[in-house]
């Protein structure tokens, strides 16, 4: 690179738009970061230990936060990208609070947003104290205590899989990938902090993609003796012990099954951010049925928009884990590199 | 009206099928557990019950069988324990090393000890 650095502008400070900002700034370019949050981060930010190996997800985030101590990167935060347009040769971003950056690039990482769990009524998520999403029990593994909404000691969870994705009553079809992992760790870690307590997952398919993810679903039921149903859970009550009630069919059995769980735990999918679609919608950018962004191939195109100088990174695309975001992110800045080398 | 008058008129009366998970109990599967902790690793592909001899020719389903130990389904245990010919063929396509036969044979224990009020 000869003369002034070429300068990008990443929209989103999470796993995909960090590791994109630092991998540019190590190669000499000028970047950045619109964080909408207080910080950089992303989700992770809340998570408590990661699959597939239970690490602390405070060696995840270090790394992250030593990623971004760049002085060739600029980190703007409380501020999110409206709309992105070309600008002579490049292109130019308006910001929330009418300013405008100019830039050679965007690369696109405005990741995804936890399925609004209010939205399956039947399990009465915001209705009955003792149902939970999944990043409410990392936040318990945070302040390391399981309890039920009375301060009491629960001896049965349930980790309700799927809330959210592959439902077409929801408007989701798709599979957020993530979840079937999480919740076998989720039940490992309870069993390992509640040794009494029982633990099920209540499953469609036990999506275990990643290396050593299977491992980790034959170590929960080797070693930790967490209860796999398969069935998907129709709907949750209250008895008058105040216990939750389940329904759900037992299709290893062929059996309706009905069970008392003191606490039942949504394993909540993966949806398009909403301030990735307010950009998208405002710059033309192109979505899938999925409503993610659509990328110009699903094989050799998936950093690609239609857009000239416009890149994607992370979960903005589709649902991912920290690995597969990291090197979506690595890939879209070779892409990105590439875009600028021949301008 | 009784039950019998109401047949009369071809009404009957089923039993639920729901499995009423706080309404059983679990001494079976804890018995095999503890003497055959592989059990627990089984997670239902039906591998076994494929390669099932018995069960080409009767209602045999050994994954089915384990699915009520699990659930503590007691009845219908009874009478798929009495299926098996303990040939071993289940044993020799278990992709997660079940010792399937063995699971069986200490199902088989495990009721006996149950009608005896041993367990």
């Amino acid at each position: 690179m000869k003369g002034t650095p070429q300068h990008v502008i990443i929209a989103g400070g999470g796993v995909a738009g960090i590791e994109a900002a630092g991998t540019l700034a190590d190669l000499g370019y000028r970047v950045t970061l619109v964080e909408k949050g207080d910080e950089p981060g992303g989700h992770i930010l809340q998570w408590h230990a990661l699959f597939p190996d239970r690490r602390p997800a405070g060696e995840v985030k270090s790394y992250l936060r030593k990623r971004i101590e760049h002085r060739n990167i600029n980190i703007i935060t409380r501020t999110t990208v409206e709309k992105i347009r070309h600008h002579g040769g490049g292109v130019a971003v308006n910001l929330s609070g009418g300013t405008e950056e100019k830039a050679d690039a965007v690369i696109v990482a405005t990741g995804f947003e936890l399925f609004d769990a209010r939205r399956k009524e039947e399990y009465g998520y915001g209705i009955y104290d003792n149902v939970i999403t999944s990043a409410e029990l990392e936040e318990m593994f945070n302040r390391n205590r399981i309890v039920k909404a009375d301060g009491t000691v629960p001896s049965r969870i349930g980790l309700i899989h799927c809330v959210g994705s592959r439902d077409e009553k929801v408007n989701n079809n798709h599979c957020s990938k993530v979840c079937c992992v999480t919740a076998v760790k989720q039940a490992i870690e309870i069993r390992k902090m509640l040794p009494s307590c029982e633990v099920f997952c209540f499953y469609m398919d036990m999506r275990m993609y990643g290396p050593y993810y299977e491992e980790l679903y034959r170590e929960a039921q080797e070693f930790h003796n967490v209860n796999f149903i398969r069935g998907k859970v129709s709907e949750a009550s209250v008895n008058i012990n105040n216990r939750l009630v389940i329904k759900v069919e037992d299709t290893l059995a062929g059996r309706p099954l009905r069970m008392e769980l003191d606490i039942m735990v949504l394993m909540v999918g993966m949806e398009m951010a909403g301030s990735g679609m307010k950009l998208a919608e405002a710059s033309g950018m192109k979505r899938g049925i999925n409503r993610f962004l659509e990328t110009t191939d699903h094989h050799y195109g998936n950093n690609l928009s239609s857009i000239k100088g416009v890149f994607y990174a992370g979960t903005c695309t589709a649902p991912m884990n920290i690995t597969d975001t990291i090197s979506h992110a690595r890939a879209a800045v070779a892409e990105t590199v590439r875009y600028l080398n021949g301008k | 009206m009784s039950i019998d008058q109401a047949n009369k008129f071809g009404f009957t009366i089923n039993r639920s099928r729901l499995i009423d998970y706080d309404a059983s109990d679990r001494k079976v599967r804890d018995y095999i557990t503890a003497r055959e902790p592989s059990f627990r690793l089984c997670f239902a592909c039906g591998g076994c019950t494929a390669a099932c001899t018995a069960g080409h020719h009767t209602t045999f389903n050994l994954r089915r069988m384990n699915t009520y130990i699990r659930r503590g389904e007691i009845d219908p245990l009874r009478e798929e324990v009495t299926r098996c010919m303990l040939c071993g063929k289940c044993l020799l396509v278990c992709p997660r090393g079940v010792n399937t036969r063995n699971v069986v044979a200490v199902a088989a224990e495990a009721i006996r000890k149950l009608d005896r009020n041993e367990l």
